[in-house]
């Protein structure tokens, strides 16, 4: 084996100008390869990261059978499980409970229908960031009875702070539901229909007004590290009863969001499939040059006791090297380019980056760096060379010496 | 009769890959003892490369028999063949026969590494061989840092270097010139005498034939002579 690799290592360096063009288009395939995929999980990273926290978090647990019919006859006891579950994991920083529904906001000439979403304040802020939210006005305090307006809906029902609103609506099991809440704060939220829609109000107060004591429609988990997701869902699962519960996380909370990610991404693998067809072609002819250029020598190296597999090894060991080189030259130089993106994110601006804001979502472009992202490029490279090494191997198994020699 | 290392009988090759078929031997009987020192010669075309490649293992024949040191290869296998040739047949081509991105040494020890021989083993054998051939300072050269001949003579001992049972060189000297011509050949007469090595090899070269002892003369695939001095 020894041999071999002395072998491989110096035949690479015969022709120096071949292995250079070889490795260089390797390096550009892996470097563009390697910057565009680290957009693309980047961008759609800071997507998902800006729709969970703007509502959704990164997973729910709710009565079993709620997400199918929302309802607030499908609501959850406010258990003591859940602060069992949030002191037993360290890696989950809070269950925030919402408990919302629908309502009828009326102001002296106009009447809108609104969502409205009890909260607990600190730990919904420190979710959602609500608090940053309010243009007007101050924050809920747990034991408010006052509400937040969003400031569509607000200026809608020509509303300010500290007008009194009256809200109507059908409660738990159909109760009659009324109520009557001076405005605390004015919120602003980019998205247009939940700027039309929203009415905050203290949890205590929320379940009072749907007469659904000590009940919750959902719990919005909020971890630390979403790498940390999918043991977090694991505990929960473990610790809460399936017939119960059901336990979501953001994937199954915005299937259309996955959608489109997941169109996008093969989008992606269409153009690298294309770039790496491009860059096969090249490796190929390189294949094929030194299979020209050096029947003769595989000849002589058959006729004096070199085994054919021992020529095919080598041939793939000099494939490899060049392979290496070109991998490791394209994530040195994509590191840095993509490390820079990372901390200075390309920031869009005008339409588009209105677009974006009125979502919700930052208006930047992100790179993330994730080695694993290289990797699989570098994997993607080797994977090909060796298929396509497999045509030598052909060639060589095929040769006869004095046919090749007299070439 | 132990000492017969190249026995073929009837030996018949026809190349019938082409429009026309060539029949490049048509019976050829020919026994070569250890020790001699044998020239195939003849006109361009007269089968001698055919007959070398067929006693190295290199070709199969149409039809008879070829057995080397007692062994008849047409029994063989591909792979048994490579094996058979790597430990019993030392080659000598008309050129390049050297790898280029190995030094002379790494050429004269590379059918030894294949073999599985140790590094001092190795050493010691190229270091004699590579003073036997008259290379002893240009262990470290590249071939294409040697003039022809020289890489001739690297070639040489590379084919000694497994301690093979013979020697094949098929027109070792056709692209040297004069001086390295009788430069090879006395090398190669010299390890005949004094090592007992068995050589065969093919050439048209008057000055070749001359020094050969035993002279096989070929043509149109037929032994026309065969004479020892
Ligand atoms: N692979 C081959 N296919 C067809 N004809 C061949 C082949 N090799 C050799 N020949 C023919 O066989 C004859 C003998 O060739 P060769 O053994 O090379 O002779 P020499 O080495 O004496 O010049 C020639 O007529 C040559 O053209
Ligand atoms: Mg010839």
């Amino acid at each position: 084996m020894s041999t071999l690799l002395k072998l491989a290592s110096r035949n690479i360096w015969r022709n120096k100008r071949r292995t250079l063009i070889t490795a260089a288009s390797i390096l550009f395939g892996v470097f563009f390869a390697s910057v565009m995929r680290c957009f693309q999980v980047g961008a759609w990273d800071n997507m998902i990261n800006s729709v969970v926290k703007y509502y959704f978090g990164y997973a729910q647990i709710h009565k079993k059978g709620y997400w199918e019919e929302i309802s607030l006859d499908k609501s959850m006891e406010h258990s003591a499980d859940f602060s069992q579950i949030v002191k037993a994991y360290p890696e989950i920083i809070d269950l925030v409970p919402r408990l919302e529904s629908f309502a009828l906001a009326s102001a002296e000439k106009a009447t809108k229908g609104v969502m409205v979403i009890g909260i607990d304040p600190e730990p919904e802020h420190n979710l959602t960031s609500l608090k940053d939210k309010i243009i007007e006005g101050a924050y809920l305090e747990p034991d408010d009875n006052a509400v937040l307006v969003a400031e569509g809906l607000a200026s809608f029902l020509n509303f300010s702070l500290g007008d009194t609103i009256v809200l109507i609506s059908s409660g738990y099991h159909g109760a009659n539901a009324a109520g009557k809440y001076p405005i605390k704060g004015i919120t602003k939220f980019g998205s247009p229909d939940l700027n039309k829609r929203l009415i905050h109000l203290p949890l205590k107060q929320a379940q009072y007004f749907f007469a659904a004591d000590n009940l919750l429609s959902s719990m919005v988990v909020n971890i630390k590290d979403k790498d940390e997701l999918q043991s977090v869902m694991g505990h929960l699962k473990k610790e809460l009863d399936p017939e119960k519960y059901e336990i979501m996380d953001y994937e199954e909370l915005l299937p259309d969001l996955m959608e489109a990610k997941a169109l996008d991404v093969a989008g992606g693998k269409i153009f690298m499939t294309i770039l790496y067809t491009i860059i096969g072609f090249g490796i190929f002819g390189t294949i094929l040059m030194l299979l020209r250029e050096r029947r003769y020598e595989f000849g002589v190296l058959t006729a004096i006791g070199m085994k054919r597999h021992q020529i095919s090894i080598m041939v793939w060991l000099e494939l490899l090297f060049v392979g290496i080189l070109g991998c490791i030259l394209g994530m040195l130089l994509a590191t840095p380019v993509v490390l820079y993106l990372e901390s200075n994110p390309i920031e869009f601006t005008g339409d588009f980056a209105a677009t974006y804001e009125k979502w919700g979502i930052n208006p930047v472009l992100p790179a993330k760096f994730d080695l694993s992202i290289f990797g699989r490029q570098a994997w993607i490279i080797l994977l090909m060379i060796t298929l396509m090494a497999i045509y030598p191997f052909y060639e060589i198994f095929r040769l006869k010496p004095i046919k090749a020699m007299r070439s | 009769m132990s000492d017969i290392v190249i026995q073929a009988s009837e030996l018949h090759k026809t190349y019938d890959e082409t429009a026309v078929p060539v029949h490049a031997l048509r019976g050829v009987n020919l026994q070569i003892k250890q020790g001699e020192f044998t020239a195939i010669v003849g006109p361009s075309g007269s089968g001698k490369s055919t007959l070398l490649n067929i006693i190295g293992g290199l070709d199969r024949p149409s039809s008879g028999n070829i057995q080397v040191g007692g062994t008849d290869i047409s029994t063989l296998n591909d792979n048994q063949l490579i094996d058979f040739r790597k430990d019993n047949i030392g080659f000598v081509f008309q050129s390049y026969n050297l790898i280029p991105v190995l030094t002379a040494k790494e050429n004269v020890e590379f059918v030894m590494m294949l073999q599985g021989s140790s590094t001092e083993e190795r050493d010691r054998r190229t270091k004699e061989l590579m003073d036997a051939v008259g290379l002893g300072d240009r262990m470290h050269n590249r071939p294409s840092e040697l003039s022809g001949g020289q890489q001739q003579r690297v070639a040489v001992a590379r084919a000694l270097a497994p301690k093979p049972t013979f020697i094949l060189a098929d027109e070792p000297t056709a692209n040297l010139d004069s001086t390295s011509t009788a430069n090879l050949l006395d090398i190669m007469a010299r390890l005949n005498k004094e090592e007992n090595i068995t050589f065969v090899f093919s050439t048209h070269d008057q000055r070749v034939i001359d020094r050969a002892r035993r002279v096989v003369v070929l043509e149109d695939g037929l032994i026309a002579s065969d004479t020892a001095s």
